[in-house]
């Protein structure tokens, strides 16, 4: 089954830059579908990101990220070909996880 | 070989096979029972903050104590949002030992959008996209050696982001 997460990390001299694309209709709960009824809120809790055994970034998110959500943070330590850890949960109990390689 | 069941062994294969055929057989529970620092975790979402309707709710709920402005906190966002459902906004800060960076959209139902937990290593800046409901302000939150400093700006949305 492919991948909800799509994740580019790039190693620069000092640090690693890490962009992160999740499919994930975050809905928020605010809005209505065609017949009127409210989509109940459907969204991405939490997402972890793990480099040599330590957890480089966390995003505690809530149900105003937007849809598909995009994030790009940087973080020091690694280098080409490590492997970075990328998972989240969402508020159904739902994850997904991924294993990337450091470019 | 061993024929009778064999509690250690089991777990053995039970962890080989988790990594030979990716977690997707296993239900989130026994995935973070087995891999505890990999799986993200949802009892660290910090439910009631999210739930906050004001600013100074958000922070007291999510970080027991208040914040000040600071210029060392710099907030990325556009003067006007073309659509209140996708807005990029981006954090930076130049305050030593930042542990984490919040983000606050104070016309919102709820105000805190985004938390982000910044480990030692990690750069402390964040990139995002967030939901706004209407024209709003957006206060980014650092935590900077166990104090709160901001940085506000004023959003124009001209079409929501709640679908409206």
């Amino acid at each position: 089954m492919a991948s909800t997460i799509r994740v580019r990390a790039v190693a620069g001299a000092d640090t690693t830059e890490v962009q992160s694309l999740i499919q994930h209709p975050m809905d928020s709960g605010f809005v209505k579908d065609s017949a009127g009824q409210l989509i109940p809120p459907h969204h991405i809790e939490v997402v972890q990101f793990e480099h040599g055994g330590k957890t480089v970034f966390t995003a505690l998110w809530g149900p105003a990220v937007s849809k598909d959500p995009y994030l790009k943070f940087s973080f020091k330590g690694a280098k080409k070909g490590d492997d970075l850890k990328v998972s989240w949960v969402d508020n159904k109990g739902a994850s997904d996880s991924l294993v990337a390689k450091i470019q | 070989m061993t024929l009778s069941p064999d509690a250690a062994g089991w777990q053995r294969r039970t962890l080989l096979k988790a990594f030979a055929g990716g977690l997707a057989g296993l239900s989130l529970f026994e995935a973070s029972m087995l891999l505890p620092a990999y799986a993200a975790d949802a009892a660290q979402w910090p439910a009631e903050a999210f739930k906050q309707k004001s600013e100074a709710d958000a922070l007291k709920i999510f970080y027991g104590k208040s914040a000040e402005a600071s210029d060392k906190v710099n907030l990325d966002a556009p003067e006007i949002a073309e659509n209140g459902a996708v807005v990029p906004i981006a954090v930076a800060s130049t305050l030593p030992n930042v542990t984490s960076i919040a983000l606050l959209v104070l016309e919102n139902p709820f105000t805190l959008a985004a938390a982000y937990k910044i480990p030692e290593g990690t750069q402390p800046a964040v990139a995002n996209r967030l939901k706004m409901a209407k024209t709003t302000k957006v206060v980014a939150v650092v935590e900077s050696n166990g104090k709160l400093y901001t940085a506000t700006k004023e959003v124009k949305v001209t079409v929501g982001g709640c679908g409206g």
